[in-house]
């Protein structure tokens, strides 16, 4: 049972921890650094909710270790909206669209919206909504996260 | 929900990984994108005792497309793979798969040789290995070996892999460059594995067919290979074929099973129909009548 030193930068704040092998990205976010936004609901890579922002890419922080994300950039849930709670373009799309009602499946969302569409330009619509079949959602009907993710997409994101 | 503990270590070369595995006699498990494995762990079905994360190794990672073949390195991540313009021009069917393969979100660690080495019988990857005749470059602390993917699969997550070997290389072969790709799946919900499915690619001269690669995914014990269709193919004239007989063919080499997902007989008949779309489509036959 190893025991790993780990540095990585969380919503732009640098964080260092001793982790144990086998403590997953998941845990290490919500238990250690206190990111509860990080969903844990199927923990086998089947729903979504746990969905972060690692180097860039939208990934499943369940089938990570927190020690394969040694020297990475992570954005959670947490690290989107701006000074004073100013909500980010995505939180503000899902919520005009009505794309979330109990909120569990919604930090995942979230993550895959804002790391496809990060840089602010169109992108396949098809492409983003796609994406989105890695969220499952049990209160929507998905039509709202359809609307937010096809708004987002062609970049009429205010 | 939680794993039993290991050890994890990520070496920086292929020598040391080879040499952990050497060392842990079977007690090792390698994790590549761990996309599958992770769950696995997590339900503890599998509890090894040394996670070896082959992450950190350089000479894993890289597409290298050469005349006669294309080599990918059995650490690329599946989104890698699937945007990269080479083989998007060059291997179609396999982006075409890639795009069935998980979802978005597991594509970004998920890895081609994780998913080729582990075996999954209705997973995409592994039968675009079959169908298009890859060449799979096993290594080893004893020295390296290169396996037909067509002779890799032995039963449902079986391989002929040893335990102390690692998947280093999937080499394609070279296809023409104006072959026709093939890919269809049924699943039930994207991102879900494929209740039946079919891939490959057919090379053609003038009207002729010359050269079939094809298999199915879902519809055995290990991804087959649509041998006798491939035959049947070979040196025929596309506008003389009998789709549905070629379908009837096709599907007669299959052995579906039962589970919760669907039965044998669902299996067949929509892998029959799927068989016979497929082919048309890629031949320029138009839809079924």
């Amino acid at each position: 049972m190893s025991e790993h030193r780990v540095h990585m930068t969380i919503n732009g704040r640098r964080c260092e921890a001793v982790v144990e092998g086998r403590v997953s990205l998941t845990d290490f976010l919500r238990e250690e650094v206190g990111y509860t936004g990080v969903h844990a609901g199927c923990e086998h890579g089947a729903c979504g909710s746990c969905t972060v922002i690692v180097d860039g890419l939208a990934v499943r922080s369940c089938l990570m270790l927190a020690a394969q994300a040694d020297g990475a950039t992570i954005t959670t849930v947490e690290g989107l909206a701006g000074p004073g709670g100013r909500l980010h373009r995505v939180q503000q799309m899902l919520m005009d669209e009505h794309g979330l009602q109990c909120g569990f499946c919604t930090p995942g969302v979230l993550m895959t919206l804002a790391a496809l569409t990060s840089q602010g330009e169109p992108i396949d619509p098809q492409e983003v909504e796609a994406a989105m079949s890695g969220h499952l959602c049990r209160c929507t009907g998905y039509q709202g996260i359809r609307r937010a993710a096809r708004r987002l997409a062609a970049g009429t994101a205010s | 929900m939680k794993p039993a503990p290991f050890d994890y270590v990520r070496p920086k070369t292929l020598a040391e990984a080879l040499a952990l595995l050497a060392d842990a006699g079977g007690g090792a498990t390698v994790i590549a994108g761990g996309q599958t494995l992770m769950p696995l762990l997590n339900l503890r079905m599998s509890q090894p005792f040394i996670l070896v994360d082959l992450a950190n190794i350089a000479e894993l990672h890289g597409i290298r497309a050469e005349a006669g073949a294309i080599s990918i390195a059995a650490m690329t991540r599946q989104n890698a793979a699937l945007a990269d313009p080479v083989l998007q021009q060059r291997l179609p069917a396999l982006v075409s798969a890639l795009r069935h393969v998980g979802h978005h979100q597991t594509r970004n660690r998920g890895t081609l040789g994780g998913s080729i080495a582990f075996g999954e019988p209705a997973a995409e990857l592994p039968a675009v290995a079959v169908a298009l005749d890859a060449r799979l470059h096993l290594q080893s602390v004893a020295g390296k070996r290169t396996i037909a993917a067509r002779d890799f699969y032995i039963g449902p997550y079986a391989t002929v892999a040893q335990p102390d070997e690692i998947l280093t290389t999937i080499e394609f072969p070279g296809w023409a460059g104006d072959h026709l790709p093939v890919f269809g799946e049924i699943a039930r919900r994207p991102g879900d594995y494929a209740l039946t499915g079919l891939v490959g690619a057919i090379e053609r001269d003038g009207p002729r067919i010359t050269r079939a690669g094809l298999a199915w995914l879902g519809m055995g014990p290990t991804p087959l290979r649509a041998t006798g269709l491939e035959q049947r193919l070979s040196g025929v004239g596309a506008d003389a074929i009998d789709f549905a007989a070629l379908a009837d063919l096709a599907i007669s080499e299959t052995s579906p099973f039962d589970d919760k997902a669907a039965s044998a007989e669902y299996r067949r008949t929509a892998g029959r129909k799927l068989a016979e779309r497929l082919l048309r489509e890629a031949l320029g036959q138009g839809a079924i009548p």
